[in-house]
């Protein structure tokens, strides 16, 4: 059976795998093809068929020391190099270092006659020819079936495919067969009755004017895979799989913390920016400055010495450039450094599908720590909203499975709320930022919310959002008691409030004197009444000594009387003279 | 019996009766795989066939593959055994064990086909 020392990861699970070198593909087999096993690739003409199964070839050869053999039964040997040499693929390179060998097989049935029995021996010997002549691990029958065509005797044919794929497990090679794809059948010649272990459907489908290449794995025997279809590309790398969504958030969450370029911004952030491989959401309506964002995270993250890769869906380089230059932002020396990369496309170039995958193609190639994608908004013309929310969302789970920083900058129509986005993408965010127009006494002015910002206490404030000749500024709005200020108004109410302060202090001054002068007039007053006061006590103390006095003479008086009477003793006369509080009152 | 080493010829090439028509020399090509039954077989039918029609003015040419393996590629060869009739031209293959002699005439243009 298989060879095992190229052990994949998943040789716990039992069946060893054979990488196929084509990104997203490994990840949804979980490793590759089944090792020394066929494994059947069909769909319709011009899918990418004979592409995967060159790739595979290809990459083994080069990526994982596995020479392969293509029996090609549809191009000749020059046709093939020359149709994936614009891929990057080198054939005429790989044969001579015997890393590849390419037999084309071409049986013209009108010059073929049958006369009696026979077999397809001629096949198998020259297959393990090429396979012992170069130490083949790998083999590609493309396309296997054309000997239907060419050849007389289906039962024949039949028995010896099937004895040809049996042959090639025994050989302990990987293969790939590919077939066309029938009409309600996966092969037009029931291959998948022979070839069981694994079997890929590849598509290309027309949907509103916007072709998709689409992957399906429809079985794969002793291993679980993605069962999905999965978008993939052609580009000039070749074949490339979406690995779309992750069927499990696991991605890292870093505590590491970058600015946002905007010194203001990052203290309104919890004083330290934005968290490394969070998303961030700059929403606004037209001309709030979305872009300029962008170009200052952009800024400094260049400035940290980090890759920057630049989505553009609406301005050319040259125009940003130019227009962050106008605001003192220079990208031109990071674009030099290779630190910058630009990539402006319209997003009506091609399907959704088609830019995602070249997204991740470049973000797997140019590996950057920081992207933005400006915006996001316009791939609502290519497709459904549903779907660009999808194809966010995969974008989202790649960029952050690398711990990719992104910023997508989203218009909000002018009528819509604040707190709505075209594609209904917030909820993939970490941090939003939402930008807007506040219209004032006859001026449009900027303001800057923090919608969220998950996993760090951010400011609940508006801040004014000024776009100066040195970039962006962040500076409080008034929040005078006519509700909130921007722009000249603002100013106005701050020259209205230092007047309006000046006064304050001129009345509190004021005030100050006028108690002194009422605590001054008040002692006054207490002096006068004391002195009143005494005035009077001395009169009352004068009237009741003159009293007493007269008390006094009285008693004296009246005992004078009673002596001179000789009358008797009367109880009256214990009284005591002199008592002051009582008066003089008898 | 066994399969000759690679060539048979019935004929020196200048000699014979039919000097004018030696332009018209027919080179036959008979590829086996081993000496299984069917190889052997097919050269006896193929041997007969000649002789029979073509007596004088041919040469078959055997190659086995499984000692040449890379000679398979030069003809075309997928099915086993094949015989191809590089001369005259125009080049034609039949395949089988040549046991349907009605077959293997009409394959070498020898008879019309109906």
């Amino acid at each position: 059976m298989a060879k095992t020392q190229h052990t994949p990861r998943s040789a716990v699970r039992g069946l060893p795998k054979c990488p196929t070198g084509i990104q997203g593909l490994d990840e949804i087999t979980g490793g590759g093809l089944p090792r020394g096993r066929p494994t059947l690739v069909c769909g319709a003409a011009g899918c990418g068929k004979t592409l995967l199964a060159m790739q595979f070839l290809v990459r083994g050869a080069t990526d994982y020391h596995e020479p392969g053999v293509f029996m090609a039964f549809e191009e000749t040997a020059d046709e093939l190099a020359k149709n994936v040499a614009s891929l990057g693929f080198n054939l005429p390179a790989l044969i001579s270092r015997k890393q590849l060998f390419i037999d084309y097989v071409y049986v013209e049935r009108s010059e073929i006659e049958e006369t009696g029995e026979y077999d397809l021996e001629g096949l198998f010997i020259r297959l393990g020819h090429a396979i012992d002549s170069i130490g083949a691990k790998r083999v590609v029958l493309d396309t296997v079936e054309s000997l239907f065509a060419a050849l007389p005797n289906m039962l024949v044919l039949r028995a010896e495919l099937r004895r040809l794929f049996r042959w090639l497990k025994d050989k302990g090679v990987t293969v790939i067969i590919t077939a066309e794809q029938g009409n309600g059948t996966l092969t037009r010649h029931d291959l998948e009755e022979y070839v069981s272990d694994c079997v890929v459907r590849l598509d290309h489908r027309v949907t509103d004017l916007v072709s998709t290449r689409r992957l399906r794995i429809v079985k794969y025997r002793g291993s679980v895979h993605g069962t999905n279809e999965y978008p993939f590309l052609i580009d000039e790398a070749g074949l490339f799989v979406l690995p779309i969504t992750s069927l499990d958030l696991q991605h890292p969450a870093s505590t590491e913390r970058i600015s946002s370029g905007v010194a203001r911004l990052d203290s309104m952030l919890g004083g330290q920016g934005y968290f490394r491989g969070s998303t961030v959401l700059v929403s606004g309506t037209a001309g709030t400055g979305k872009s300029s964002l962008a170009a200052h995270f952009v800024d400094a993250a260049c400035r940290r010495g980090e890759r920057c890769l630049y989505f553009a869906f609406e301005e050319s380089l040259h125009q940003i450039t130019r227009n962050m230059r106008s605001i003192g932002l220079n990208l031109q020396p990071w674009l030099r450094k290779g630190r910058l990369y630009f990539y402006a496309a319209r997003p009506t170039l091609g399907g959704l599908e088609q830019h995602l995958a070249a997204m991740a193609r470049m973000i797997d190639t140019f590996r950057p720590h920081v992207v933005v994608l400006d915006p996001i908004t316009n791939f609502v013309s290519v497709g459904q909203i549903a779907d660009v929310k999808s194809m966010l969302m995969r974008l989202v789970d790649t960029l952050k499975r690398q711990q990719i920083t992104a910023l997508f900058t989203s218009l909000t129509a002018a009528d819509s709320a604040r707190e709505q986005t075209a594609v209904g993408i917030s909820s993939l965010m970490d941090t939003w930022l939402s930008l807007s127009t506040i219209e004032l006494n006859g001026e449009r002015n900027r303001g800057l919310y923090v919608i969220k910002s998950r996993g760090m206490a951010h400011s609940n404030q508006i801040r004014e959002f000024l776009i100066t000749d040195h970039g962006i500024e962040l500076v409080d709005v008034n929040l005078g008691p006519s509700g909130v200020l921007t722009g000249s108004a603002r100013l106005a109410q701050a020259s209205h409030d230092r007047s309006e302060a000046v006064a304050r202090q001129q009345e509190v001054e004021r005030r100050r004197h006028d108690l002194e002068h009422r605590h001054a007039a008040l002692d006054a007053q207490i002096a006068v009444l004391r002195a009143e006061y005494e005035r009077e006590a001395d009169e009352v103390q004068n009237s009741v000594a003159e009293l007493q006095q007269g008390e006094q003479r009285t008693q004296v008086d009246r005992a004078e009387m009673t002596r001179q009477r000789k009358a008797d003793k009367a109880p009256a006369v214990r009284r005591t003279p002199g008592v002051h509080a009582k008066g003089g009152r008898q | 019996m066994n399969l000759p080493k690679r060539r048979v010829s019935t004929s020196a090439p200048h000699s014979g009766r039919r000097s004018a028509s030696s332009a018209e020399r027919w080179e036959l090509r008979l590829y086996v795989a081993g000496q299984t039954p069917r190889s052997l077989a097919a050269f006896a039918n193929l041997k007969q066939i000649c002789e029979n029609h073509l007596a004088g003015k041919y040469r078959i040419e055997v190659i086995d593959l499984v000692k040449n393996p890379q000679l398979a590629r030069g003809d075309q060869i997928v099915a086993i055994p094949t015989l191809v009739r590089r001369l005259p031209p125009p080049l034609s293959k039949i395949i089988g064990d040549l046991s349907n002699t009605e077959r293997v005439l009409v394959g070498l243009q020898l008879r019309a086909r109906q």
